[in-house]
């Protein structure tokens, strides 16, 4: 295979991750790197560190829509950022001590569990109870536009939603993937802020946790030009492209369809890292 | 009468969404220039990314690469494009930081700024 086509079909592949991701709101990314790997036999550690490059990609890209909208916390934001700063720099270096078998196998269990997340309705686990002390002092509870005006909401639990983000970061940075499951599951379930402010807000996070771990994927010689320059602007295309249609569709379907092909993925990538192709 | 210009959070959350899609944007063209100097150079030449051998100094460190786009590499360039992508998030923790300190939060900008050292640290980390 020529450079050529090489770039050719990895933009394409790319894009349709893209496309796919950000129209099933699953997120890119977790499909980028077993597609590189299973399909194309590149280097798990360059597949990371090309991904890493498309997540911050779309998720700043993402981000001017967003804001729109008025749901994101960015006081939220930048404090869990300490945890997932931190907890991708943990990653980036964990990455070159573990052998490339333990983050094949790593990262088949993670799209299993991401497989696993999105047959879960995306509801609200709004309660009324008083908000953690710590959160109020952080001054983290805020208000959301919802379909009855404007409506409070209180944070809590905040040490272990730090915690879990220190875990989606140092994911992120092993993986190269956003941790869009895992950032769920630290801010919907343990914290209690609702969906759309925890879906908004971590799409911010993303583009900043992405960003520790890539310098150090990039000062280490992980990052290739010739491989990331397709992912990055096939990813970015298409995750665009996916949000404008996104509005017009109904993607329930769609999601059941891209969650079985994350399972399959995740299945795969422990096979093949469990005989050691990988 | 007199306007007092109000730091909101929401109006610092559309000037941070812009800066970022500008950054995007910035960094996507650049990559796309490199890659299309490198495909028409090197286009034809067999892709092999199954071994691992790791990129050259000259494509890691931010002199290196400086040093390889201004003889208009095409790799050189593409990491160029991506160190503008990854100064893009850096730039929005340190303009976060700005917009803490207009509003007077400074537990917000002492925050930012630990994240925005965080950051830096990765990022020079690039340099040796």
């Amino acid at each position: 295979m020529t450079n050529l086509e090489f770039t050719a079909l990895v933009a394409l592949g790319s894009f349709t991750a893209g496309f796919l991701g950000s129209l099933t709101g699953l997120g890119g990314g977790v499909v980028l790197v077993p597609f590189l790997t299973l399909l194309f036999k590149v280097d798990i550690r360059y597949a990371v560190g090309a991904s890493l490059v498309s997540v911050i990609a779309t998720s700043s890209g993402a981000a001017a829509a967003y804001v729109k909208e008025g749901f994101s916390n960015i006081r939220i934001g930048m404090f869990l950022e300490i945890a997932t700063t931190l907890g991708a720099l943990f990653g980036a270096f964990l990455a070159a001590v573990v052998s490339t078998k333990s983050i094949g196998v790593i990262f088949g269990l993670v799209l299993l569990y991401s497989a696993y997340m999105s047959t879960k309705q995306q509801r609200d686990t709004y309660t009324d109870d008083p908000p953690d002390p710590l959160a109020t002092r952080l001054g983290m509870n805020g208000v959301y536009p919802s379909l009855t005006g404007p409506r409070e909401y209180h944070v809590h639990r905040v040490p272990l939603g730090f915690s879990l983000m220190f875990g989606a970061g140092a994911l992120s940075g092993l993986l190269g993937i956003g941790s869009g499951a895992v950032k769920v599951l630290a801010m919907d379930q343990a914290m209690g802020i609702p969906f759309k402010v925890s879906t908004t807000t971590s799409n911010f996070m993303i583009g900043v946790t992405a960003a520790a771990s890539a310098g150090v994927y990039l000062s280490r010689g992980y990052i290739d030009p010739a491989l990331a320059m397709p992912v990055m602007l096939g990813v970015l295309a298409g995750s665009l492209i996916g949000a404008r249609i996104l509005a017009k569709t109904k993607t329930q379907q769609l999601r059941i369809v891209f969650g079985g092909v994350i399972a399959l993925l995740g299945l795969e990538m422990l096979y093949q890292a469990l005989t050691g192709k990988i | 009468m007199f306007r007092v210009s109000e730091w909101t959070d929401q109006k610092v959350e559309t000037i941070i969404g812009n800066l970022l899609r500008a950054g995007v944007s910035l960094a996507a063209i650049v990559v796309l220039i490199g890659g299309s100097i490198f495909l028409v150079r090197h286009g034809l030449e067999p892709a092999n990314y199954r071994v691992f051998a790791g990129e050259p100094s000259d494509l890691r460190h931010w002199d290196g690469i400086a040093w390889s786009s201004l003889r208009l590499r095409g790799r050189g360039i593409i990491q160029l494009g991506l160190l503008f992508l990854l100064a893009t998030p850096v730039t929005r923790v340190a303009f976060a930081a700005f917009a803490f300190a207009m509003e007077r939060d400074w537990l917000y900008v002492a925050v930012s700024i630990f994240v925005f050292l965080i950051l830096l640290y990765s990022l020079l980390g690039s340099g040796f």
